[in-house]
């Protein structure tokens, strides 16, 4: 298992009633080595809190959370996080923006992490662009960078918050059989969060379901579509059918928590 | 997903060879249409005899009485008393108050410690302080050098301090997913993303430095170009008075135009910039 999470719980202070809200409770997951599981589930579950605390940045208040065995309790190189659309450094180029990660771990010298960087600005499309500022690229190129950031530092497990949240729908379908490939080329393991289904089902080999908050694993399911996934997988009878029994299974939790009307098409 | 933005398509439309001279200039030709006419109105003023030029001076006569002052070599002294100021206080208001406003938007207690003198002294107009300068400084150049900093270096510090704080919470957590320490986090965070709100205050001050002259040396003075201002205006020369306004006038343009330029280098950078 690449990532073991047992019994994670976590609570967050609401300033508000004064009171620990449970955002996540007892979550047991496993992710195994170099699959893509995704994590669907109604809005504001908590499936952005869950991968904060696998990547360090959010303390769980019990259970436990491990990589590759490795117990872990803050940010590590192990795990990069690829962040919604607009988090790259608008004073950083797209190279420099991508060897971040490295030049923080100080490790490498110069030259070797501007290769590195330069052969990731390849590998993810972006030949040619380099040079250019944040602001000079399309929403779509921006998330290529972002993608090439997290990977430039060689993480054992990349987490996804919700990368396509922010893109239009058509460049959404783009990026997500560009993310396949980039994964396939670069062999990881991933974690990933969405909101949309189809972009679960397309991507993942496995779906994990979360129920409404406090956050539970409602189901997993596995995503057994023949062959080769292209855009085309999505007109599949068997895409659709997964798909609806994921929908199904957030409609369920929507319902039990009264959320329906502000998750329908979500 | 083209790899041009949208304001270089915006500016690749308009900005065509074809176009005349005219309408590629339009707007700096109707200004300065429109100070000519202004001129001519004021020369003719006087040649008609319309205003006392004794009050109004006109364009030639300040054009004279800039000549005679370049011939006779005072001017020079004026504006060398007056840079020197300019750059003494400018500069160490840059130093003291760049630092200062990045601690106290870094800091939440040293901030907490420095507010209420800051926010005391921002809203003092900092003439209000004359006095005691001079008292402690005399009438030579520190006491100049003492408004001019005191002028300029809270809205370099108070736009700094804004800078660091209002760091997008984004790129703090980026940082830290990434294993910054605090080290890090400030070097590659909070100092470069302030860097456009420091340039605002670095143009900010530059118009409260221009003010601090003129008025430090109206005050009390032995040179510079607000000594020569208060001098002249006290024996009713017009002319000289109005070449120093504009002496004072096309500094403050022309400073400020080199800092929009180097803002403008940074423009990108801004945060609310982003697509």
């Amino acid at each position: 298992m690449k990532l073991c999470a047992r019994g994670v719980r976590i609570d967050f202070w609401n300033e508000r009633i004064k009171r620990n809200l449970r955002v996540l409770d007892c979550i047991d997951l496993d992710v195994r080595e170099g699959e893509l599981l995704a994590i669907v589930g109604p809005s504001g579950c908590g499936k952005s809190t869950f991968l904060g605390a696998v990547d360090g940045l959010v303390k769980t208040g019990a259970g436990d959370i491990r990589v590759d065995g490795v117990s872990v309790d803050k940010p590590g190189a192990d795990r990069a996080m690829v962040f919604q659309q607009d988090s790259l450094f608008p004073w950083r180029t797209v190279m420099r923006n991508i060897s971040y990660g490295l030049e923080l771990q100080g490790r490498m010298a110069r030259a070797e992490i501007r290769d590195r960087a330069a052969s990731l600005v390849e590998l993810v499309g972006l030949k040619g662009f380099g040079e250019h500022y944040p602001h000079e690229l399309s929403g779509g190129m921006r998330q290529r960078v972002n993608i090439a950031r997290a990977l430039a530092t060689d993480p054992k497990l990349l987490l996804l918050d919700e990368p396509f949240a922010a893109l239009d729908a058509q460049t959404r379908e783009f990026m997500q059989v560009e993310l396949m490939k980039i994964l396939a080329r670069a062999k990881k393991t991933a974690l990933f969060i969405t909101h949309q289904i189809d972009e679960a089902v397309f991507l993942a080999d496995r779906v994990a379901v979360f129920s409404a908050r406090p956050a539970r694993i409602k189901a997993i399911v596995d995503v057994d579509l023949p062959g080769q996934r292209t855009l085309e997988s999505k007109l599949q009878p068997r895409f659709r059918d997964l798909q609806e029994r994921i929908w199904r299974l957030i409609e369920e939790e929507a319902e039990r928590t009264g959320l329906m009307t502000s998750t329908v098409g979500a | 997903m083209t790899s041009v933005t949208n304001d270089l398509v915006v500016a690749d439309v308009q900005g065509g060879p074809s176009r005349s001279l005219w309408a590629r200039h339009e707007n700096m030709l109707l200004g300065l249409l429109a100070v000519a006419a202004f001129m001519l109105f004021w020369e003719f003023s006087v040649v008609f005899g319309w205003v006392n030029p004794l009050f109004t001076s006109s364009p030639t006569r300040i054009v004279a009485a800039g000549a005679a002052m370049v011939r006779d070599g005072s001017i020079w002294n004026d504006l060398a008393v007056s840079g020197l100021e300019f750059a003494l206080g400018y500069g160490l208001a840059v130093i003291v108050g760049v630092p200062l406003g990045i601690l106290m938007g870094w800091y939440r207690r040293f901030n907490a410690l420095l507010e209420p003198f800051v926010n005391a002294l921002y809203a003092t107009p900092r003439i209000a302080l004359m006095p005691l300068i001079i008292i402690w400084f005399g009438v030579d150049l520190s006491s100049k050098i003492a408004i001019i900093f005191l002028s300029t270096v809270f809205p370099i510090l108070v736009n700094t301090m804004t800078g660091v704080r209002t760091i997008d919470r984004d790129f703090i957590k980026v940082a830290r997913s990434f294993g910054a320490s605090d080290g890090q986090l400030f070097t590659t965070v909070a100092l470069p993303s302030s860097v456009p709100n420091l340039l605002t205050g670095l143009r900010l001050g530059l118009g409260h430095a221009l003010i601090g002259i003129v008025v430090g040396e109206m005050y009390g003075a032995s040179a510079g170009i607000g000594y020569m201002m208060q001098t002249a205006g006290a024996t009713f020369q017009t002319d000289r008075v109005m070449v120093g306004i504009l002496i004072i006038a096309a500094a403050g343009m022309a400073l400020t135009q080199v800092l929009r330029i180097i803002e403008n280098r940074f423009e990108g950078w801004r945060v609310d910039h982003r697509g």
